[in-house]
């Protein structure tokens, strides 16, 4: 981690205004910009990391937690708005526990929304791992996270209450 | 004419010289002329321009925040036009529809530049607007002198201005854009534990009650 950011910084020279191309370049090498990371820049150019942190909250291009195993987009553009975009995002926030920016603990999935991918006759659209999975419902929802491993949690509810019978 | 290096501008009929480069607000406060104004610092380049309280509206040319736009010869200021007034207003309003104005319960009890530009501009609260749907945020009481309320902030950067002239490294900056931008340290540490000296320019530029000492 430490080298690698090393590396990203190394060509840069002490100047301010390298500050935004070396974020991406963190973000480029390590999907993300970490805590040390900002830091890191920040002691590089020899200037304070509250001003290093204010420049990268500021653009949505950067993100601050890592990418989960499985990656999932909800699109809710203009038209996969219009389509119900938020239902979908709602189904996936409930089914994976997590909120759109956020990642599980086990880093197994995250969740992030996005203004519209290009693709609005397929509204409402999601992209998971790259893949884009057209005119979603929340049925669908379940039915794509179940077809990439994730245990329901309808399924280990029940699970659980019929373990609570049994006993 | 004017003398060298100064021009001869028109402020409500007033002839006022000021010098090359000066700004409206600041030719016009030397003239004894008053125009509101919250954010702005005399020593600020570029101005902070972030309260939009001090539009005024300039011949031929509309209306202009004063304290960022310059003077020019022969320019021709009217203060007290009614589409710069309405403007005014309209920034005074926001500011107040997003200011929880508990001014009882505030450590300033009512004596913040913010309210008293309030009500020399005559400008209530008003009712038709809401505030920004924003979290309440913890108050920061970890710095031995000072306490930060980022709940009071009207986001008017004078505080990290005059922070910058004096330290090298600031310990706060604003961060996020738009609804969510606010004044917070680096990754919202608690201001104690940053290099924060506690020295107080902030506190005496703060014209809320965001930024204030600690009783003793
Ligand atoms: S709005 Fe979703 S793809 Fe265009
Ligand atoms: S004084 Fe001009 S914008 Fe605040």
């Amino acid at each position: 981690m430490a080298e690698e950011l090393q590396e990203v910084l190394a060509p840069y020279p002490v100047e301010r205004r390298y500050l935004l191309r070396i974020l991406q370049g963190v973000q480029q090498k390590m999907g993300y910009i970490s805590e040390e990371a900002l830091e890191g820049v920040a002691s590089h150019l020899k200037i304070s990391p509250a001003e290093v942190y204010g420049v990268a909250t500021f653009y949505n291009q950067f993100r601050f937690i890592p990418y989960g195993k499985h990656h999932i987009v909800a699109c809710l553009g203009t038209a996969c708005h219009a389509m119900g975009g938020q239902l979908i995002l709602d189904a996936f926030e409930r089914e994976l526990d997590i909120k759109a920016g956020g990642i599980t603990p086990d880093h197994g999935w995250s969740l992030d929304r996005v203004g519209c991918i290009g693709c609005c006759t397929k509204a409402p659209v999601v992209v998971i791992n790259d893949v884009i999975h057209a005119k979603m419902s929340p049925f669908k929802v379940e039915e794509v996270l179940a077809g990439l491993g994730l245990e329901m949690r309808k399924e280990k509810e029940e699970e659980e209450a019929g373990e609570g019978e049994s006993q | 004419m004017a003398e060298k290096g100064y021009v001869e501008i028109t402020i409500d009929g007033q002839t006022v010289q000021a010098q090359e480069g000066e700004k409206i607000l600041w030719a016009a406060l030397d003239a004894g002329i008053e125009i509101p104004h919250l954010c702005a610092i005399r020593e600020a380049h570029p101005p902070l321009g972030t309260c939009r309280l001090c539009f005024v509206e300039v011949e031929g040319e509309g209306v202009v925040a004063s304290c960022v736009e310059p003077v020019r010869e022969g320019m021709v200021v009217h203060t007290d036009g009614e589409r710069a007034k309405t403007l005014r207003r309209r920034a005074m309003e926001l500011l107040l529809a997003d200011h929880d104005l508990e001014c009882k319960t505030c450590v300033k009890e009512g004596n913040c530049e913010f309210l008293q530009m309030a009500i020399s501009m005559k400008v209530k609260k008003p009712k038709n607007l809401h505030p920004f749907p924003r979290e309440e945020l913890p108050v920061d009481d970890s710095h031995p002198l000072i306490i930060f309320d980022p709940n009071k902030c009207i986001r008017c950067g004078k505080c990290v201005w005059v922070c910058r002239e004096k330290a090298e490294l600031v310990p706060f900056d604003f961060v996020y854009k738009g609804y969510d931008m606010r004044l917070t340290t680096f990754l919202s540490r608690p201001l104690g534990e940053t290099n924060c000296t506690g020295c107080g320019e902030c506190v005496e530029v703060c014209p809320v009650a965001a930024l204030y000492f600690r009783k003793a």
